[in-house]
């Protein structure tokens, strides 16, 4: 029975380690990326979006989101011009072979209030130490 | 020397950042919410109880949770008791892991869980119901169950899904005695919990309803392959609350309470969790 647990174990390491994907974006359906969001540019959303970010990205993203280690800059022209549904997608499914957990457990409204933070920090150039988010 | 070591640990974790994870109000069940890579988790978990025609009894465990990557949470567990009118003892540890093997979310979200277990029987955390656990393993005196280690090996098949701000969580446990000829035991979990609100505040708040998630829990055990079902099982349910203090640890309380006569009236379940994040980061070069 140990042996049969030990392949069955390999077997399902192997299939997660295959289950690559080439990059976040080609990942995002239609309809995920025609959402729209319902707290774009508003001030209050942006500033709870702050705090968001500041409790759970900013160890990873850095404070000013210009990215941390391998960690990507959120400030790239890639990531501001994504539409917010690309964004709202990313958060919701994440991008778990790269790293990137899913934010499914935050409020649907509240990843909202994020992405309008993350879009109202507008574009960044990243020195050579940060990696692309693709 | 031990202390050193010790004062070293917390030294090095308090370079990281103490925040409030991504967590619902559960004791038994599981989501699929695992732990972000590269945060360490460190809980204390508490269940007090009064059998009936037993001793009071108070159990304690601590959880170090870390995620391995987006897709691997691994934890260990460290339990002990203390039995009024008996005494206080330890009785073992855990080491259990979670895979997401769909890395995309779904509406319902599996999360694969295996666990290794070195225990003696005087274990008392009640981290799960299986088989035909009931109130009378609680009344056994520590220096007899104590003498006797099981060690298992428990899968559970973790089913969860988050639907407009609610998440709904169904396990299937199944636990296997490695050491001794028992049959298979089987044992569930159903939770369901939500956020007070969904929408974040502007301003920082401690006391604001966003800190706040509350839900419900349901388990017991299903028998094991040599009698599935219900019959000489026990069953728990009860309401369950979390509070995130905002960079702080999250505190949560639970009564349950026993549906029939081979369970414990109520049990009193607490815990406080706090998460270290990126534990490793001060190692990495920092981009500016």
């Amino acid at each position: 029975m140990i042996r049969s647990l030990v392949c069955a174990g390999l077997i399902l390491a192997a299939w997660v380690c295959n289950a690559a994907d080439a990059g976040w974006m080609k990942h995002v359906s239609e309809t995920d990326r025609a959402r729209t969001n319902p707290y774009a540019k508003q001030a209050d959303a942006i500033a709870a979006g702050s705090r968001l970010f500041q409790d759970h990205c900013a160890k990873c993203h850095g404070e000013d989101a210009l990215g941390r280690g391998k960690k990507p800059s959120l400030r790239t022209r890639e990531v501001q011009q994504a539409s917010d549904g690309e964004l709202f997608s990313l958060l919701k499914n994440g991008y778990l072979r790269r790293g990137m957990p899913s934010w499914s457990a935050l409020p649907e409204p509240s990843r909202w209030q994020l992405i309008a933070y993350v879009k109202s920090l507008g574009e960044k150039g990243t020195d050579e130490s940060t990696t692309p988010l693709q | 020397m031990k202390l050193i070591s010790v004062l070293g640990l917390f030294a090095w974790l308090s370079l990281a950042t103490s925040v409030a994870g991504q967590e619902w109000p559960y004791f038994v069940t599981y989501s699929h919410a695992l732990e972000e890579p590269g945060n360490l988790e460190v809980e204390f978990r508490g269940v007090q109880a009064s059998p009936k025609y037993g001793n009071d009894f108070s159990s304690a465990t601590i959880e170090f949770e870390y995620g391995a990557t987006a897709w691997w949470t691994t934890e260990v567990y460290l339990s002990g008791q203390h039995t009024s009118n008996d005494s206080t003892v330890f009785n073992g540890y855990r080491w259990e892991n979670r895979f997401r093997p769909l890395l995309r979310e779904h509406f319902i979200n599996p999360v694969l869980y295996v666990e290794y277990e070195n225990l003696n029987k005087a274990d008392r955390s009640l981290l799960e119901v299986v088989g035909h656990d009931s109130i009378s393993d609680l009344r056994l005196p520590n220096a007899e169950s104590r003498s006797v280690t099981e060690r298992e090996l428990e899968l559970k098949l973790i089913l969860s899904s988050n639907v407009r701000g609610w998440n709904i969580s169904e396990n299937f446990i199944s636990a296997k005695n490695l050491i001794a000829p028992e049959p298979w035991e089987f044992g569930y979990a159903f939770g369901v919990s939500r956020p007070l609100t969904l929408v974040a505040g502007s301003r920082d708040c401690v006391f604001c309803r966003e800190n706040f998630s509350a839900g419900a829990e349901i388990y017991g055990g299903l028998g094991g392959l040599d009698g599935f079902g219900f019959k000489a099982t026990s069953h728990y349910a009860g309401p369950t609350v979390a509070f995130n203090i905002p960079r702080g640890p999250t505190v949560s309380f639970s009564p349950s309470f026993g549906l029939n006569a081979n369970s414990v009236g109520a049990l009193y379940r607490f815990k406080v969790s706090y998460e270290f994040q990126q534990i490793f980061s001060h190692f990495h070069r920092r981009a500016k």
